[in-house]
C-alpha cells in the first residue's frame, strides 16, 4: 500500500497495511451463507425443543392412522357381532367389544378420520376466510376496516357452541362432515379474523415496511414480500391451538346428536353412547375418550412450542 | 373516559341487531314447517293452520316478520310458543338456575385458575409448575362432557357425594360440581393465562426496584406482580361470563338442569322456532353486555387503551 499523495509527511506510517492487521471480529462474521429468515431461525430453535418433537411426531403418527386405518388393524369398524356385546378383549380385539358387539380398537382407529378431518378442514377454512377479512381490514384501514369490524363482531357476538347448535337442528338431514366444517367456519372465523387483524395493523406500520417503501417497494411487494410472511406468525399458533378445539367442538356436538350423522364412526358418537354403559363398562369411554385427548393435546402443545420461538418476548426469558 | 365508553356503546347496537337478525334469519329459514308438525300424525286442519301461521306472523315477508318480533321484545312481550305457553314463564324458572352455575363457575375459575397460575408463574420452570400446566393442557384436551360423565359417574354413582340427577328447584349445593364441570376449561384457560402474565411482569424493571428498596416477598408480589398482571386475567373472565351461559347446554344436559340451556336444546328439538330465537337473543345480549362492561373495566385500569383508540 502505497502513502496517499496528498499525506503529509511522516503521517504515512500511522496507517497500518491491511494484511497486517488481524482482523478476527470481522472473520468470524459469516457473509457467505444466506441470512436465516425468522421461519429458518424458528425451525432452529423448535427442532431443540422436546415439546415440540414430541407433539410433532404424536400429530405424524395420527396424521398416518387418519390417512391409512387399514394399516393399524384389519378389523371393520362396522362389522358388529350382537352376541360379542360388552364382550371383554380377546387376541385380536384387544379393547373388548361395544354394546352392539363392535371392536372398540378398530372404532377407535378409524373414528380418528371424522375427528381430524373436521378439525384440519375447519382450520383451513378459518385460516383462509377469516386471514383474509382480517388482513385486508387491517391493511386498508378506514371505513372499510371499520364495516369488517362490526361483522366481525355480530359473527363473535354468537359463540361457536351455541350457533352450531342451532344451525346444524336445522339441517339434521343433511348432515355431514362437509356441513358441520361450513357451519364451524361460519361461526369461527371470526378468531382468526380479530388476530390477523391486530398483526397486520402492527406489521404495517413497522419500521422496516417504511424502510422497504423508502427504497422504492410498490405495495404488492410490501404486502407479499414483508406484511404477510411478518404478520402470519400469530395466525398460524392459534390456528394450530383452535384445530384442537374444534376436534372437541365436533365430539360435543355428536355428542347432543347434532354433529355427524348417527352411522358414523366418530370419537364424539362413540364417548356419547359410552355413556349409558359407564356403570359396567368405564373402558368403553376411557378409549374413545384417551384417543381424543391425547389428539387435542398434540396440538395445543404443538402451537405453544411454536408461540414460545416466535414471540420474541417469550424468547428472551 | 365519556368519549370512549360513548363510542363503546354506539358500536355494541348494530352487533345486537346484526347477530340478533342473523339468528333470526338462520331459525327461519328452517326447512320444514313448524305449523303442520304441530299436528304430527293427523294433521291439523286447513283453517287452525291458517290462524296459527297469523297469530305468529309467518305469513308475512321476512323482514317484516324480524321487526314485529324485535317490537314485541322492545315491549317486554317474549311471545309464546307455537303450543302457547308463554316464553317468558318458562324463561323466569330457568334463568336464574343458569345465572348460579354460571356464577358457580366463575368463582371456581377466578379462585383456583388465580391462585394456581400465581403460583405456576412465580416458580417458573418447576416441578410444582410443570404439574399445573400439564393439568391445565390435560382439562383442556378432555372435552367438557367427558368430564361431566366421570363427576357423575365416581361423585354420584360410587362414591353418592351428589345426586346423579339435579332436577327440579336446584340448590346451590346441588349445583356445585355441575358448576365446577362447566368452568373447568375455563379455569385452565385462567391458569395458563395468570401464569403467562405473572411471568413476564415478575420479570420487570419496576419489580426488582421494588425488591432492592427492601420491600417484603409478599407486599412486592400483591402491589406490584398482581395488580399488573391480572389485567388481562379480568378480561378474560369477563368474556367468559356470556361464553359460559351457551356453554351450559351441555353441562345442563349432562346433569338434567332446567336451566336457560336445557330448554333451548328442548326448543330446538321441538321445532319452537319463536323460543329459540328468544333464547339465543337473551344469550347474544348477556354477552354483548358482558363485552361492553369488559371494554369498559379494562379501559379503566389500562390508560393507555383509552389513548390508543382517541387516535
Amino acid at each position: 500500500m502505497s502513502p496517499r499523495p496528498d499525506a503529509l509527511p511522516g503521517q504515512e506510517h500511522f496507517v497500518a497495511p491491511a494484511d497486517e492487521v488481524p482482523l478476527r471480529a470481522v472473520d468470524a462474521v459469516d457473509t457467505e451463507s444466506e441470512p436465516r429468515s425468522l421461519w429458518g431461525e424458528a425451525w432452529h430453535s423448535l427442532i431443540r425443543n422436546p415439546v415440540f418433537v414430541i407433539s410433532g411426531v404424536l400429530i405424524a403418527f395420527i396424521l398416518l392412522v387418519t390417512l391409512f386405518p387399514s394399516l393399524f388393524t384389519s378389523q371393520d369398524p362396522r362389522y358388529c357381532v350382537l352376541a360379542n356385546s360388552y364382550g371383554g378383549p380377546q387376541a385380536g380385539h384387544p379393547f373388548g367389544f361395544d354394546q352392539q358387539g363392535c371392536d372398540v380398537y378398530a372404532r377407535v382407529i378409524y373414528g380418528a378420520r371424522a375427528s381430524v378431518s373436521v378439525g384440519v378442514l375447519t382450520t383451513i377454512g378459518v385460516v383462509i376466510l377469516g386471514g383474509i377479512i382480517g388482513a385486508i381490514g387491517g391493511y386498508f384501514g378506514g371505513w372499510f376496516d371499520a364495516v369488517l369490524s362490526r361483522l366481525t363482531d355480530i359473527f363473535f357476538a354468537i359463540p361457536l357452541v351455541l350457533g352450531a347448535i342451532v344451525i346444524m337442528q336445522l339441517f339434521k338431514q343433511q348432515a355431514g362432515v362437509l356441513l358441520l366444517v361450513a357451519v364451524m367456519i361460519v361461526f369461527g372465523w371470526t378468531a382468526i379474523a380479530r388476530i390477523a387483524r391486530s398483526s397486520v395493523m402492527s406489521v404495517k406500520n413497522a419500521e422496516f415496511v417504511t424502510a422497504a417503501t423508502a427504497l422504492g417497494a410498490g405495495r404488492r411487494t410490501n404486502l407479499s414480500r414483508h406484511i404477510v410472511p411478518n404478520a402470519v406468525a400469530p395466525v398460524i399458533v392459534t390456528a394450530t391451538v383452535n384445530l384442537g378445539v374444534y376436534i372437541v367442538v365436533e365430539a360435543t356436538l355428536s355428542f347432543l346428536g347434532v354433529g355427524l350423522p348417527d352411522a358414523s364412526v366418530s370419537w364424539g358418537m362413540d364417548i356419547s353412547k359410552a355413556q349409558s354403559a359407564l356403570r359396567d363398562r368405564p373402558s368403553l369411554l376411557f378409549y374413545p375418550a384417551g384417543a381424543l385427548a391425547i389428539t387435542v393435546l398434540s396440538f395445543i402443545m404443538m402451537g405453544d412450542a411454536v408461540r414460545d420461538v416466535l414471540d420474541p418476548k417469550a424468547k428472551k426469558r | 373516559m365519556t368519549w370512549y365508553v360513548l363510542r363503546r356503546v354506539l358500536q355494541m347496537i348494530p352487533v345486537f341487531f346484526g347477530a340478533t337478525f342473523l339468528v333470526y334469519f338462520l331459525v327461519f329459514f328452517m326447512p320444514g314447517d313448524p305449523i303442520a308438525a304441530l299436528g304430527g300424525d293427523k294433521p291439523l286442519p286447513e283453517a287452525a293452520q291458517i290462524r296459527l301461521r297469523e297469530e305468529f306472523n309467518l305469513d308475512k315477508p321476512f323482514l317484516v316478520q324480524y321487526f314485529l318480533y324485535l317490537a314485541n321484545i322492545f315491549q317486554g312481550d317474549l311471545g309464546s310458543t307455537f303450543r302457547g305457553q308463554s316464553i317468558a314463564s318458562q324463561l323466569t324458572d330457568a334463568f336464574p338456575i343458569t345465572i348460579r352455575l354460571a356464577l358457580i363457575a366463575i368463582i371456581f375459575e377466578t379462585i383456583f385458575g388465580i391462585l394456581a397460575g400465581v403460583i405456576s408463574g412465580l416458580r417458573k420452570g418447576t416441578w410444582i409448575d410443570t404439574t399445573f400446566l400439564m393439568a391445565s393442557l390435560l382439562v383442556i384436551a378432555v372435552p367438557t362432557f367427558v368430564l361431566g360423565f366421570v363427576a357423575q359417574f365416581v361423585l354420584g354413582v360410587q362414591l353418592q357425594v351428589m345426586p346423579v340427577n339435579v332436577g327440579r328447584d336446584p340448590s346451590w349445593t346441588n349445583l356445585l360440581v355441575p358448576g365446577m364441570v362447566l368452568g373447568a376449561v375455563s379455569f385452565a384457560y385462567v391458569l395458563r393465562l395468570t401464569r403467562t402474565q405473572v411471568a413476564e411482569v415478575a420479570s420487570q424493571d419496576h419489580v426488582r426496584t421494588a425488591t432492592a428498596k427492601g420491600l417484603g416477598r409478599g407486599r412486592v408480589i400483591t402491589t406490584h406482580v398482581l395488580r399488573n398482571s391480572l389485567i388481562p386475567v379480568i378480561t378474560y373472565i369477563g368474556i367468559d361470563l356470556g361464553m359460559l351461559m351457551g356453554g351450559a347446554i351441555v353441562t345442563e344436559s349432562i346433569f338434567n338442569i332446567p336451566g336457560i340451556g336445557f330448554h333451548l336444546f328442548d326448543a330446538i328439538r321441538a321445532g319452537e322456532s319463536t323460543k329459540v330465537v328468544t333464547i339465543v337473543t337473551l344469550l347474544v345480549t348477556v354477552f354483548v353486555i358482558a363485552n361492553l362492561v369488559v371494554d369498559i373495566l379494562y379501559a379503566l385500569l389500562d390508560p393507555r387503551i383509552r389513548y390508543v383508540s382517541k387516535a
